[in-house]
């Protein structure tokens, strides 16, 4: 029968049950009707470029939204590669919604600049809002924090992750009136000053519902077992520091309390750690399914190995590579649910000391047939290991390898890696996610574009020898939605040979590759859906204006572009060029 | 893996290359298209000090590797709070106050956290919100009003950059942000 003849209330609330932004979306493509119906109903919206949208038509389009997260500097922000004050501030959007009558609840961020003021102006104008989540933001302080506490009454969420906050050691902490009872998640780890301990006792008293806490290094091994007496129900826990003597009287209460926090099934932290007190945690170890070691630099190779042991249930573990190969042998034989490992590196600058290589990769994809995702910073790779790999691993969404010295090829044979990359894009089909490193020629490119049908994400820094590689990516992963490329040697005829292309995309970012002033220009003028943006740090360009008056033949050291609806920002700094 | 496709490493196309970009990156560009020389380079090495086999442990080191922008590719707040933990437990920080000029309070930070002088001034853009200019030997710090200095060991006030990293933060006890016409007088002239 079809669905016209039901009545509206009926199709929206079959919509109810579509909840993936990317159902909703083609839901919404089917017919004016539909496109009423669901835009009407629609609680959750994600916007993966806040420069693709206004707030102000995102407004008019769904009144009835209740949550919106937000995205904005490009990835290789992350690694300095965008200046300061690029852009991505959110005030305007915590301003349009204010001013709205939208019932906003829920907002999250990543990698933007959020303002005191933004956070002020959010916590007074939405009376119900419950979640507010900060991923890599920067621009606030404690003060923007202590106003979130002191006025949202109903807050259930306050999520702050690798955030640089700058501390102003005020009392954020005691601003959460008396009457809020409602948190249920509290992450403040990666603030770094002092907070009243006696105030985070009795919020956490009188939370009931708290099930994840996160606390920051300044909170002591005795108030850690205060809290878990008061909130025995936790499910995710982070840890400050954990330092104490074995023997004292506090450290057996500790002890005797984590026996009875059986719900904890996450657990991180340790920003401050004693190796030696590490058996207290042993028992929470049969029942977990997410370990995060990451920021615990003061756990051995040792320490790790004998933690691991007990953690037979996890599913995903982040972990530092002073865990060595030999560490990864043991989690390939204790892990047998293991879906997801990152190995981050303890001391990213150092050659001499290789705490994980191949091997230990090689191990873990013999022991853990569940693994679908994976991020590994190593010293070298081999295409016999990388084949290995995808042998026994054909599940992979989300693959990212970074050899730390970044052209390395196979030590052992001294060719480039391309088989080795080759063979892990051909025998995983739902591959999403890639991140390519070590030496690296246009034939890996081949490979990826013959294979990766269902990449979305593809990251690429020194690799390839000529444009075809570039091109071979762009023909072949019909799924593409973002391309990050630095230090390649791809130009203008890869550039410029299918700009359609872009549309399907969320972003492309190229810096110090081979791309010219003027197939920016061409691009930009040819495809007037998108931003095509030029990040110019040089001071000497200003005197140099006159001389080369912007000659076409300059070749670009960032360029960003993005599909909009909305055209060129208007906050973008002197040093951003909008063609 | 043979030729050189794409790579000048006869022609000086660099002296010819026109660029938008700071100078400092230039390390970069010698990273990317070198690259296939700078595996000879490792190689040569070996050859210039009589390498025969992998078991001989007499090899020199490895060549320094150009300090490379975002590389590897960790988030900063990562980067620095695994940092700051090692040096912790390895009991030395190098903490030094920070002042600039007009600003209420000093700041300390811990020089051993940053691995060059990109970091070191991105750190202190970033604490006191403002932009340092672009550095050259010629010429200091250009673009902006201030320019970063250091006290040294000998009570001389330094511009930050002139000496390499290691010297830098074994010799700099204090750094202060100059402002204004100071700032330029220090820049130029020297």
């Amino acid at each position: 029968m079809n669905m016209n003849y039901f009545p509206d209330e009926v199709v929206e609330h079959v919509f109810d049950f579509i909840t993936s932004h990317k159902d909703r979306n083609s839901v919404s493509l089917v017919c004016k009707s539909w496109y009423k119906i669901e835009r009407y109903s629609r609680q959750r919206v994600f916007i993966g470029n806040c420069y693709s949208i206004t707030p102000q038509r995102l407004i008019a389009r769904f009144p009835g939204l209740k949550s919106l997260t937000l995205k904005g500097k490009p990835h290789f922000a992350d690694f300095n590669l965008v200046p300061h004050d690029w852009g991505g501030f959110v005030y305007p959007w915590i301003k349009a919604l204010a001013k709205s009558r939208i019932g906003l609840e829920e907002l999250r961020l990543k990698r933007m600049v959020v303002s005191d003021d933004s956070l002020e102006l959010l916590s007074k104008s939405f009376p119900n809002f419950k979640s507010l989540v900060l991923v890599s933001c920067e621009g606030f302080t404690t003060d923007g924090v202590a106003a979130i506490a002191a006025n949202c009454r109903f807050l259930r969420e306050l999520d702050l992750q690798e955030n640089e906050v700058e501390d102003h050691r005020g009392h954020w902490l005691s601003c959460f009136p008396e009457s809020c009872t409602s948190l249920v998640s509290l992450n403040f780890a990666c603030l770094k000053g002092e907070i009243n301990l006696a105030s985070l006792e009795r919020l956490v008293a009188r939370s009931p519902n708290l099930k994840s806490l996160r606390l920051n290094r300044v909170v002591p091994l005795d108030t850690l077992q205060k809290l878990l007496m008061r909130a025995p129900q936790l499910v995710d826990l982070g840890i400050g520091s954990y330092v104490d003597d074995p023997s004292s009287e506090v450290f057996s209460k500790l002890k005797a309390v984590i026996q009875l926090c059986n719900s904890i099934r996450s657990l991180s932290g340790f920003l401050e750690v004693a190796p030696c007190c590490m058996s207290a945690i042993y028992p929470i170890c049969e029942n977990l399914t997410f370990l995060n070691l990451s920021y615990a630099p003061g756990l051995q190779g040792n320490d790790l190995t004998k933690l691991v042991q007990h953690c037979r249930k996890l599913q995903r573990l982040w972990i530092l590579d002073c865990i060595g190969d030999k560490g990864l042998g043991v989690v390939a034989s204790t892990c047998k649910e293991l879906q997801e490992l990152r190995v981050f590196p303890s001391d990213p600058f150092d050659a001499e000391n290789a705490a994980v290589t191949e091997e230990g990769l090689v191990l873990i994809s013999a022991g853990c047939p569940k693994l679908n995702s994976l991020l590994y910073f190593c010293h070298q790779m081999t295409n016999a290991a990388l084949i290995t790999v995808a042998k026994n691993c054909t599940n992979f969404i989300r693959f990212r390898l970074c050899i730390l010295d970044p052209v390395k090829a196979d030590p052992v044979t001294n060719q480039p890696l391309d088989e080795g990359f080759g063979a892990i894009v051909r025998s995983n089909k739902s591959l999403k996610r890639l991140s390519l490193s070590g030496l690296l020629t246009d034939q890996v490119f081949l490979y990826i574009g013959m294979y990766a049908k269902k990449l979305e994400m593809l990251s690429i820094a020194f690799a390839g020898d000529s444009n075809k590689g570039m091109l071979y990516v762009l023909n072949g992963c019909k799924k593409l939605r973002k391309l990050e490329i630095r230090d390649c040697p791809f130009g203008d005829v890869a550039l410029l040979q299918d700009m359609g292309k872009y549309e399907t995309m969320r972003s492309l970012w190229m810096s110090s590759c081979e791309v010219t002033l003027g197939a920016c220009k061409t691009l930009a003028k040819k495809m007037p859906s998108l931003n095509v943006e030029i990040i110019n740090e040089s001071e000497k360009l200003e005197s140099e204006q006159l001389e080369f008056s912007f000659d076409d033949r300059l070749l670009v050291d960032k360029m960003y572009l993005y599909r909009t609806l909305v055209g060129d920002r208007k906050d973008a700094p002197e040093y951003v060029w909008l063609l | 893996m043979e030729g050189s496709v794409g790579y000048d490493n006869d022609l000086n196309l660099k002296a010819t290359e026109l660029r938008l970009g700071l100078p400092g990156t230039e390390p970069v560009s010698i990273v990317r298209r070198n690259k296939r020389s700078l595996q000879q380079v490792a190689d040569d090495d070996c050859g210039v000090n009589g390498c025969k086999s992998d078991d001989q442990n007499e090899t020199a080191p490895p060549p320094p590797k150009a300090q490379i922008v975002g590389w590897p590719p960790i988030r900063s707040y990562r980067k620095n709070n695994i940092q700051t933990k090692k040096n912790e437990s390895e009991g030395g920080g190098i903490y030094v106050k920070v002042s600039m000029d007009g600003a209420p309070y000093l700041r300390k930070i811990d020089l051993k956290v940053y691995s060059g002088y990109p970091e070191l001034l991105q750190a202190i853009e970033n604490m006191f919100k403002f932009t340092i200019g672009e550095y050259s030997e010629r010429e200091g710090y250009k673009g902006s009003d201030y320019a970063p200095t250091y006290e040294d060991k000998d009570g001389d006030w330094m511009l930050v950059g002139d000496v390499p990293w290691g010297m830098f933060i074994t010799s700099c006890k204090r750094l202060r942000i100059m402002k204004g016409s100071e700032a330029r007088g220090l820049g130029r002239g020297v």
